[in-house]
């Protein structure tokens, strides 16, 4: 797999502040890559540093095998779309398609020939001498990408471009994002704060939080086998308990838990007498049902309906809290009174535990 | 519930309250009665200012003939114009380095530094200008005049582009530079259209404030230059001529053909 953009040990400081500490990894070519993580964490930062609006206080950053750090902005071969558009507002839709064509020195009517197709392929021909303050946000958006995806860039750089749009609107362009990404075959690179976005679309997410890597892996991996707490807990829901690690080994890690069970669970690294806590994610446990051995007494605390899910809270005889979420299927709608005793079942080949 | 609201509102509304018409009428007739007293005296056939005789154009007439009003009406133009393009060019660069440049220094004292001669009392400004130039040497009228206009001008240029700078969002030039467009090429094809009305309020603000200066005009004239404000004070001292008050309509008039589009444009998105 060819490499697109490279970073090494990129660091960026403003003032005496550490934005990015020293972060190194690799985009391949054709990826969705996402960058993924909480305001502040520098995930803004590293983008407009590979764009060319920042520049690193230390390390490179490589685009296709050439040094790019240095280059002002409008030397690289990539194109930004921004959080809030950024449309030239005094240029029509084909001016502002068109300008970075014009600007790289295409010919008039090879340029008109590229805004058409650019207009067909986000379907908003009809407006080409439309002017942005005419456009919704969602077709602003789309003109947006049509513009940053003209000129060809080798990597396409997305700034939480879904971020101002409606919720009905966000879901049907994060699909339009991943067609015009295999259509286009353009690498992209998007910025968001939303998991559940950085789910659905990402080949890849990188995890970043306080300037550092978390975890920078497929979006299943990333939620199933988090590499720490940060991550179990930022990306989807999860129970956190803590945990005694009292046996581990490359096959499993044995852990006595707060529920009145010691279980072994899948291997994690952590060493025995670590502080660790064990992670359960609220859809990997059963009502009434009891799984691998696993049956434990309960009662329901709280209820909340979301439709397609029912989310319990319930307390188990042992003290402990556990949420678990039932999806509401065909085979599957059963409601559970509030004080009602149930017994809970998982699999202790869903349980992780992190060190803290 | 709703008429009751709008009971206490319409109750609290300014134009309800007792003598609010006359109160106004007395208002735009302070303002403006001086002004249409010397309109209407302007085409008085009398050479005595205050008493009617009949209608006519003759003091338009013998201003227009007046070949020294000609030119220090030439004098203001010339001084107007050259100091206003200086000015606002000063005031573009000046204000587009303390919105958009991140690194500098002192950020704040610069722009008061840039602002203070819109605080300074105008005759401190004038006698020290005259100072620096008798050190200096300059001895030309009109270089003086036009680079002590170009001085107070500048803060008059720079504040409303600065606040059409600051209400432009700066992702639109670094999306031009995304797109592969140069800093110059950014600057004219975006920055300087999108504050375009900024930059016409600014240099409309600073020509018209230097065709109306006085104070340091008279200062540091001499050397052949007097410029329209200060030529009509000399008539003044000679006492009141009825060309003086044609003079004045036309002044008027040429001013209300350049406040307004330039009003229009400033209001203007």
């Amino acid at each position: 797999m060819t490499k697109a953009v490279q970073i090494k040990g990129v660091s960026k400081k403003y003032g005496s502040y550490q934005a990015i500490k020293k972060v190194s990894f690799d985009i391949h070519d054709n990826e969705f890559f996402t960058l993924l993580g909480p305001s502040g964490c520098g995930k803004t930062t590293l983008l407009r540093m590979i764009a060319g609006f920042e520049t690193p206080t230390t390390g490179n950053i490589i685009l296709h095998g050439q040094n790019i750090e240095n280059l002002p902005a409008n030397k690289r071969r990539v194109n930004t779309v921004f959080q809030n558009y950024a449309l030239f507002p005094h240029m029509n839709l084909e001016e502002n398609i068109g300008f970075g064509l014009e600007m790289l020195g295409w010919k008039k009517d090879k340029r008109e020939c590229r805004v058409n197709e650019m207009l067909k392929l986000v379907h908003m021909e009809q407006f080409a001498k439309r002017f942005p303050s005419e456009l919704s946000g969602g077709q602003q958006q789309r003109i947006a990408l049509a513009r940053a995806l003209a000129p060809e860039p080798e990597v396409l750089l997305l700034d939480e471009p879904l971020s101002a749009l409606d919720l009905k609107l966000r879901q049907a362009m994060r699909e339009e994002l991943q067609d015009l990404q295999r259509q286009t075959g353009i690498t992209f690179i998007f910025v968001t704060h939303d998991q559940e976005e950085a789910l659905a679309m990402s080949d890849r997410i990188c995890v970043l939080a306080h300037g550092e890597i978390q975890h920078l892996d497929s979006p299943i991996n990333i939620y199933e086998n988090p590499t720490n707490r940060f991550v179990a807990d930022f990306i989807g829901d999860t129970n956190f308990l803590d945990v005694n690690v009292t046996g581990s080994n490359v096959h499993a890690t044995s852990i006595e838990t707060p529920l009145g069970i010691n279980i072994d669970v899948p291997a994690s690294g952590v060493k025995v007498g670590q502080d660790a806590v064990m992670s359960l994610r609220p859809e990997k446990i059963s009502i009434n049902k009891s799984v691998d051995g696993v049956s434990l007494p309960g009662r329901v605390m709280h209820r909340t309906y979301m439709g397609g899910y029912t989310h319990y809270t319930i307390q188990l005889s042992s003290g402990a809290d556990l949420r678990v979420s039932m999806r509401n299927n065909i085979s599957n709608n059963i409601n559970y009174d509030l004080n009602e005793a149930v017994t809970l079942g998982f699999s202790p080949a869903s349980v992780r535990v992190l060190g803290e | 519930m709703g008429r009751l609201l709008s009971f206490f509102i319409n109750k609290n509304d300014v134009s309800r309250y007792p003598g609010f018409g006359i109160i106004t009428l007395l208002f735009f007739l302070f303002l403006y009665l001086p002004i249409m007293v010397i309109i209407a005296f302007s085409f008085n056939e009398n050479k005595i200012v205050s008493v009617w005789n009949g209608f006519s154009t003759k003091w338009y007439t013998s201003a227009i003939n007046n070949q020294t009003l000609v030119d220090s009406l030439q004098v203001s133009l010339t001084v107007a114009f050259i100091s206003t393009f200086i000015a606002t060019v000063i005031a573009v660069s000046a204000a587009l380095a303390l919105t958009r440049g991140d690194d500098i220094k002192n950020k704040n004292f610069s722009i008061m530094v840039v602002n203070l001669p819109l605080m300074l009392p105008e005759i401190v400004f004038a006698v020290a200008i005259l100072i620096l130039f008798s050190l200096l040497g300059v001895q030309n009228g009109m270089l003086k005049l036009i680079l002590a206009h170009t001085c107070f001008c500048i803060p008059f240029a720079f504040l409303p582009i600065r606040a059409r700078l600051q209400g432009m969002n700066n992702n639109l030039e670094h999306a031009s530079q995304d797109l592969y467009a140069t800093p110059w090429v950014t600057f004219r094809r975006i920055t300087l259209p999108l504050i375009m009305p900024g930059v016409f309020a600014g240099g409309m603000l600073s020509f018209v404030i230097s065709m109306d200066d006085f104070i340091t005009s008279n200062i540091v004239s001499g050397g052949g230059a007097t410029t329209l404000p200060v030529y009509i004070f000399s008539l003044v001292k000679q006492g009141v001529s009825p060309e003086l008050n044609a003079i004045s309509t036309l002044i008027m008039v040429a001013s209300l053909l350049i406040a307004t589009p330039a009003l229009y444009f400033a209001t203007k998105k």
